[in-house]
């Protein structure tokens, strides 16, 4: 950033208001950060500390056992690792190649079917029928407990999406285009995917990012859809540990076993060095993609 | 604008023959099939997610038993509702989500409009982002983690909050899991906390859109920065502000089931305030195998929240007409 920024009279603010400004901002940060920062200091700490003096934002005594744990007793996590990333980059392609699929021929003003396939989107939009025929659909009909495609196909309808991108189409590329394209001898394949595609990246990367975030942050199909333990996904095992965790005490408590399992797993850090390792890769990236998310939200919510 | 308003379809005139309507509608098949294929296979994803099910709410006037199939099993005419609504459960669960998120709505929209009236005025523009970048973060999480954080704070005996703040105002060991009264003000907050930064970034878009002119104008005039705010930037945010909001008052009859649902860890103790309609079905579906009271409640849910979107719709319509959904 120049440091040289031209501050004009109206954005002037006085000084002690820029001091309580920041310290307002400052705080609200800290509020937003410090949870997150809580569970990286219980995923590092000694299991014995911790049950001794219960959590805290500083570990007495850093204790890296839960990490060592996960990668010596790694298979639930390499196994949750590979679904979530299976489902995430599948699903993520595949959402996005459909929705420009889609997207591009209501955004064609000569195709006569326009309004039809634009109403068709609309209504889904408006009535749902619920979260019991979807699942008794899933389930009894298309036959897919503890198949992966009923962690993808839920995440392939969003009709919001391919609004946001047809949008685009109509601001940044013009008719003339295409007839030029066709004029030239292009197959609409070719149209599609060399004229088109390539112009709209931004907006495909917006709702790439978004979609990938859903994939990845989704546990509510593995609730409805998963039993198979293999097919268990990063967000499901977490909550499956939540639960099990007391399950675990309350079943053994005061059994000699109860204290071996409790000796022998880290438990408490362990769940929640389990957290660090599924939220690592978002809170990582996102800062970089910052500029496409926030486009993409105002898009949708000024635009919409 | 983005979302488009179903255009009736140009109707042909009634005096052309109907096979030459039907000799057009070939035509153009045959002609735009490319285009068509295209959308071929999301159209049929709709389908499967949205337009079957949407037919399926009326199992809920079915007694369905396993013997018969889905489709086979008798009708059973308003039992399911009578059961439903014979319970106090429909009365509970209905309040709760209409309560909660009529309160999550109006707070988050003051809270997100305050703050991005106040992160207008950081005029450094690195530091400004660094704040945004901050503020958002929580909103990248899953549920399912921030039941982890909220456990965190309140684990009935290593809790942050239990441990070593409670205690000093003569609480001890409390489990708040087991306190219901606490949770209307406990779930506010942690909605807060995921929601409200995300929100004042979508806000601080629309300010940063109002012409400087009018700024510049009133610093002409002598207006101060307080009257700034409250004369230009307020009321020319209030369109924003009111139609995003009837729009989401189409969807109070929805909530947000794994704030409700994780958030709560699904403790059997806190029913009675954080039982709204989403876990109701979901419980009754998958843990107790209810399906003449889950997919009445379904029914219910589908039907009033699609008059509330209708509704809400038309609100936002007669106020703007672009900003309308349809």
């Amino acid at each position: 950033m120049k440091s040289a920024e031209v501050v004009k009279p109206y954005q002037r603010v006085s000084r002690p208001a820029n001091v309580l400004l920041h310290l307002f901002f400052i705080l609200f940060s800290l509020a937003c950060i410090l949870p997150i920062l809580l569970i990286v200091a219980i995923s590092f700490s000694n299991e014995q500390a911790l049950t001794l003096s219960g959590y805290k934002f500083w570990p007495d005594q850093i204790d890296l056992s839960a990490y060592r744990f996960m990668l010596t007793d790694s298979s639930t996590l390499i196994k949750a690792y590979g679904v979530t990333l299976t489902v995430t980059i599948v699903g993520s392609v595949l959402a996005v190649l459909l929705i420009a699929l889609y997207a591009y021929p209501i955004y064609r003003k000569d195709f006569p079917f326009k309004n039809l396939f634009s109403f068709y989107l609309l209504v889904t939009m408006l009535f749902s029928g619920g979260l019991v025929p979807f699942y008794l659909l899933y389930i009894n009909y298309l036959d897919l407990r503890d198949s992966l495609i009923a962690l993808i196909l839920p995440g392939l309808s969003n009709a919001f999406y391919i609004f946001i991108t047809r949008t685009f189409f109509q601001q940044t590329i013009p008719e003339e285009m295409i007839e030029s394209g066709k004029l030239d001898g292009a197959s609409e394949w070719r149209i599609f995917f060399q004229l088109v595609l390539p112009i709209s990246l931004p907006v495909l990367a917006t709702v790439g990012l978004f979609t990938t975030l859903m994939y990845w942050n989704d546990w509510f199909n593995s609730m409805l859809f998963i039993n198979d333990t293999d097919k268990f996904s990063l967000q499901y095992v977490m909550i499956q540990m939540i639960r099990q965790a007391e399950f675990f005490k309350n079943q053994l408590a005061g059994t000699g076993v109860g204290l071996m399992v409790q000796e022998a797993v880290p438990t408490e850090s362990l769940r929640m060095a389990m957290v660090v390792l599924s939220i690592g890769p978002i809170l990582f990236v996102y800062p970089f993609f910052q500029k496409y998310f926030t486009k993409g939200l105002t898009v949708g919510a000024i635009k919409g | 604008m983005g979302i488009p308003y179903a255009k009736k379809l140009p109707r042909e005139p009634s005096t052309q023959p109907s096979q030459g309507r039907f000799r057009t509608l070939l035509r153009n098949i045959v002609r735009y099939r490319v285009l068509l294929l295209m959308l071929t296979p999301t159209a049929l994803i709709f389908l499967i997610n949205c337009y079957i099910p949407m037919f399926g709410i009326f199992i809920a006037f079915k007694n369905v038993n396993y013997v018969d199939g889905i489709l086979g099993s008798p009708w059973a005419g308003l039992d399911n509702f009578r059961f439903l609504f014979a319970t106090s459960d429909a009365w509970r669960v209905t309040v709760n989500t209409i309560g909660y998120n009529v309160v999550f709505l109006l707070t988050g929209l003051v809270i997100s409009v305050g703050i991005a009236i106040a992160i207008n005025e950081v005029r450094a523009k690195l530091t400004s982002k660094f704040y945004q970048t901050i503020m958002i973060m929580p909103n990248f999480l899953s549920m399912v983690v921030v039941s982890y954080i909220v456990y965190a704070f309140l684990h009935p005996e290593y809790g942050f909050l239990v441990k070593h703040v409670l205690p000093l105002f003569g609480y001890e060991g409390v489990n708040a899991y087991m306190h219901a009264d606490a949770w209307p003000y406990i779930l506010w907050l942690t909605k807060m906390w995921h929601s409200v930064g995300i929100g004042s970034v979508i806000y601080l878009a629309a300010i940063t859109g109002i012409s400087e002119e009018l700024y510049e104008a009133a610093v002409m005039d002598g207006a101060s920065k307080w009257r700034l705010i409250t004369q230009i930037t307020i009321p020319l945010l209030t369109p924003v502000m009111v139609i995003l909001t009837i729009l989401n008052l189409g969807g109070i009859f929805r909530s947000d089931f794994g704030l409700f649902y994780h958030v709560t860890l699904d403790s059997g103790a806190l029913r009675s305030t954080t039982d709204v309609i989403d876990t109701y079905v979901y419980r009754g579906l998958i843990q107790l195998n209810d399906l003449g009271m889950s997919s009445a409640a379904n029914f219910y849910q589908s039907v009033v929240g699609f008059f509330l979107v209708i509704g809400a719709n038309m609100l936002a319509r007669r106020l703007n007409r672009d900003t309308a959904l349809f």
